[in-house]
C-alpha cells in the first residue's frame, strides 16, 4: 500500500510507468533524520554508558547492592582532603599565572604584532605534541631544588599545558573587538595602559577569560602524569592510589570530581550572566 | 539640535602641522605635508584613498610617529607628547563606543581617567547628552543604539574632556546618506558653537565643502591647495584640485594669443599652477555649469547619457572624442532623446586650463 506523502504525488506517465515526482530534498530528509538519531544515540551511549557505570559502581557495596557508603567514606579516607585542597591551590595559582601572562601577552600581539599571531599560535600549540612526561622530566631537572620542593612548580608546568587553550580562547575573545579603535580612543581621552586594560580591555574579554578560566581548572584537576612524576599527591593521584584499596571510593572520588567541574562551569557562567543583568540594570553608574 | 541651558566652554587651539613626514616601508604616506589652522577653524582634509590624509590626522593624535617635522599646538612642540597627554577628542571611523558601559558612562570616561568626582561627571556627560540630543538614551549600551546615536555619543565623549582640538576620522563614512546629512549639520552646528579647532578627515567632497571653513586637498602625502570652499572651487592652484574638486569635463584646446579656443569659441584663460603660463598642450577643464547646449541637427555632438539630478539633468555629450558633462534644467532634459544632435557652447567668463595628460598621467579620482 503506497504511503501518503504530502507534495508528492505519483501518477502515470506515458507507457504506463509510475513517475513520483516532487523536491528530491524534501524526500531525502526523513532518512537524514533517521541518521542523525542513529548518529546522537550512539555518541551518546558512548559519552553517556561509562558515567552510568562509574555512577552505578559508586552506590554499589562489594556485594553489588546499592549503598551510599562509598560516597558517605571519601572525606574521611586518609590524604584526600590534602590532595583536594592541594588540587584547588594548583588550579588557583595557574589559572592566574596564566591570565596574566597570557591576557596582556595576547593583546599586544594584537595590536603591535599582528604578523607574530601566526607564531604564536604554532608556539602555544606545541604543548599538546609534546607528551607531558617529557615536559615534567624536563623541568624536574633544571628547575632550582628550593622550586623542586615546592608543588607549585606544578602550576609552572601546568601554565604551559594550558597555553593551546588559553591562548586560543583569548585570542578569538580579542578577535571579536575592535581591539584597536577601543584602545586609541581610550587614550584619547586620557586612559593610560593600565586603565584602558582595566576598564576597557577586561571587561570586553569577560567571556573569553572565563571560558580559559574553566578549561584550566578543568585540566588542572584532571592532570595525573606530571604530578605523580613530581611526587605530589594531587586529586587525580589520590585517586589512583586509593583505587587500589577500595575501587569504590576511588570511583566515586572520580564521578564528584568530574560532577564538580560541571557544577563550577555552570556557578561561572551563571554568576557571569547576572553579573551582566545588574551591569546593565544599573543606570548612570559611573 | 535643542538648546541646552549650559553651554560647555571650550577654546580652539592653534595647531601647526609643519613639513611632516611618514614613511611605510616604501610609501610615503605624507611627503613634507605642511598646514596651519586657526583657533576655532573648521578644517577638512580631502583626497583620495591614500593620499595621507588619516596618516596626518593620526600623526596629529600621537598614534602615528613622525619620521620628520614637527606638529605644534598653540606653540608647543608635540613630539615627545603621547597620545594620553595631547587633550584631542577624536571620534573615528569605525564605532567606537565602549560596549560594556552605556552611553552616559561612555561620555564620563574621559572625566574618570581625569579623575573628576562622580556626582561632577555624571553631571557633565547628561550636559552632553542633551547637547547631542541624546538625553533619553543615557541608559542604552552601543548594541541597542543606531549608528548615527553612537557616532553622537562618540562625539560627546570627545567633547567632554574640553579638547584643545577635535578631531574627526570619516566619522561618517558608515552610516546612510540621510542619517549623514543630519549628522553633518549637527557636528557643524556645535563646532560653531563652541568653537572648538577641528580637523575633519573625509573622502567625500560635498561633506567638506559643505561642512568646512576651509579645505585642504591633499595628494600623495602632499598639500595640494588649502583654501575655502569657494576659492577651492572657482580657482583650484594644480589640475590635481582642479579635477579632484567638483565635476569637470577635459576638452582639449588650441593657442590663440593669450587666450584658447574650446569648440571654435575664444575664451580667456585662468590657468592652474602647474601650466607655468604653456598653453600649447593644453586641456581645458570645464564644469558642467560652465557650458551650455544648442539643439541643432547638424551640431558636432550629440547626447549619449542622461543623469537625473532633481532640478538639474546631468548630460553626457559626446563631441568627437571628448565626452563633456553639461547640467541643463530638467524639464528641458525631458526633450532631448538620446542621440539628439547639439552644438556645445562655453558660457562661463574664462575656462580654466591644465596640462594636458600623458599616457603615464592618472587624472584625478
Amino acid at each position: 500500500m503506497a504511503a501518503i506523502i504530502p507534495e508528492i504525488a505519483v501518477e502515470e506517465v506515458q507507457g504506463g510507468v509510475p513517475h513520483v515526482h516532487g523536491d528530491p530534498a524534501r524526500r531525502r530528509m526523513p532518512r537524514l533524520r533517521a541518521w542523525r538519531g542513529v548518529v546522537l544515540v550512539l555518541a551518546g551511549a558512548y559519552f553517556l554508558l561509562p558515567l552510568y557505570a562509574g555512577l552505578r559502581f559508586s552506590f554499589q557495596n562489594d556485594v553489588g547492592r546499592w549503598s551510599t557508603y562509598a560516597v558517605a567514606a571519601i572525606p574521611h579516607q586518609t590524604g584526600f582532603m590534602a590532595a583536594f585542597y592541594l588540587s584547588l591551590r594548583l588550579a588557583a595559582v595557574t589559572t592566574v599565572l596564566t591570565m596574566v601572562l597570557m591576557v596582556p601577552t595576547a593583546t599586544y600581539v594584537h595590536l603591535k604584532l599582528p604578523k607574530m599571531r601566526r607564531v604564536l599560535d604554532f608556539v602555544t600549540i606545541l604543548p599538546i605534541v609534546i607528551p607531558p612526561i617529557v615536559l615534567i622530566l624536563g623541568v624536574l631537572h633544571a628547575a632550582p631544588l628550593w622550586l623542586r620542593a615546592s608543588p607549585y612548580l606544578l602550576s609552572l608546568a601546568y601554565v604551559i599545558l594550558a597555553l593551546p587553550f588559553v591562548y586560543r580562547s583569548l585570542d578569538a575573545g580579542l578577535s571579536a573587538i575592535d581591539l584597536k579603535t577601543l584602545v586609541e580612543a581610550s587614550r584619547s581621552l586620557g586612559g593610560k595602559w593600565i586603565s584602558t586594560l582595566r576598564h576597557v580591555i577586561l571587561p570586553n574579554l569577560r567571556a573569553a577569560i572565563l571560558s580559559a578560566t574553566v578549561l584550566t581548572i578543568a585540566l588542572v584537576l584532571g592532570e595525573f602524569t606530571m604530578a605523580s612524576l613530581d611526587l605530589w599527591t594531587t586529586l587525580p593521584v589520590w585517586i589512583y592510589q586509593f583505587s587500589q584499596l577500595d575501587a569504590h571510593i576511588a570511583t566515586a572520588v572520580s564521578m564528584l570530581s568530574l560532577i564538580g567541574t560541571w557544577v563550577l562551569l555552570t556557578v561561572i557562567v551563571s554568576v557571569d550572566r547576572s553579573q551582566s543583568r545588574r551591569t546593565r540594570r544599573r543606570t548612570g553608574t559611573l | 539640535m535643542p538648546e541646552t541651558s549650559v553651554e560647555t566652554k571650550t577654546v580652539g587651539a592653534q595647531v601647526d602641522l609643519d613639513s611632516l613626514v611618514r614613511v611605510f616601508g616604501q610609501t610615503r604616506a605624507l611627503d613634507g605635508f605642511s598646514i596651519s589652522i586657526e583657533p576655532g577653524e573648521f578644517v577638512a582634509l580631502l583626497g583620495p584613498s591614500g593620499c595621507g590624509k588619516t596618516t596626518a590626522l593620526r600623526v596629529l593624535a600621537g598614534f602615528e610617529r613622525l619620521d620628520n617635522g614637527r606638529v605644534v599646538v598653540d606653540g608647543k612642540d608635540l613630539g615627545s607628547v603621547s597620545a594620553q597627554r595631547r587633550d584631542m577628542g577624536m571620534v573615528f571611523q569605525s564605532y567606537s563606543l565602549f560596549p560594556n558601559m552605556n552611553a552616559l558612562t561612555n561620555v564620563a570616561y574621559g572625566l574618570r581617567m581625569r579623575r573628576q568626582r562622580t556626582h561632577q561627571r555624571r553631571k557633565k556627560a547628561a550636559e552632553l547628552l542633551d547637547l547631542v540630543g541624546l538625553a533619553d538614551q543615557a541608559s542604552k549600551y552601543p548594541h541597542q543604539m543606531s549608528g548615527g546615536q553612537q557616532q553622537r555619543i562618540a562625539l560627546a565623549r570627545a567633547l567632554a574632556i574640553e579638547p584643545r582640538v577635535l578631531l574627526l576620522d570619516e566619522p561618517l563614512s558608515a552610516l546612510d546618506a540621510k542619517v549623514r546629512a543630519e549628522l553633518r549639520d549637527q557636528i557643524r552646528s556645535l563646532q560653531q558653537r563652541l568653537s572648538i579647532t577641528t580637523v575633519f578627515v573625509t573622502h567625500d567632497q560635498e561633506e567638506a565643502l559643505s561642512m568646512a571653513d576651509r579645505v585642504c586637498v591633499m595628494s600623495k602625502g602632499r598639500n595640494e591647495q588649502t583654501a575655502t570652499p569657494a576659492v577651492l572651487y572657482a580657482r583650484p592652484a594644480t589640475s590635481f584640485v582642479a579635477e579632484f574638486v567638483g565635476v569637470s569635463s577635459r576638452v582639449p584646446v588650441e593657442r590663440s594669443g593669450s587666450d584658447v579656443l574650446v569648440f571654435g569659441q575664444r575664451c580667456p584663460v585662468r590657468g592652474v599652477s602647474d601650466t607655468s603660463g604653456v598653453l600649447e598642450g593644453a586641456d581645458a577643464l570645464l564644469r558642467p555649469e560652465d557650458v551650455a547646449i544648442d539643439v541643432d541637427p547638424s551640431g558636432k555632438g550629440f547626447v549619449t547619457h542622461r543623469s537625473f539630478l532633481g532640478a538639474t539633468t546631468r548630460l553626457i555629450v559626446q563631441v568627437g572624442e571628448v565626452p563633456v558633462r553639461v547640467d541643463v534644467r530638467s524639464e528641458t532634459a525631458a526633450e532631448l532623446d538620446l542621440g539628439t544632435h547639439v552644438n556645445v557652447k562655453v558660457i562661463s567668463r574664462d575656462v580654466l586650463v591644465a596640462p594636458r595628460l600623458t599616457r603615464t598621467d592618472t587624472p584625478a579620482a
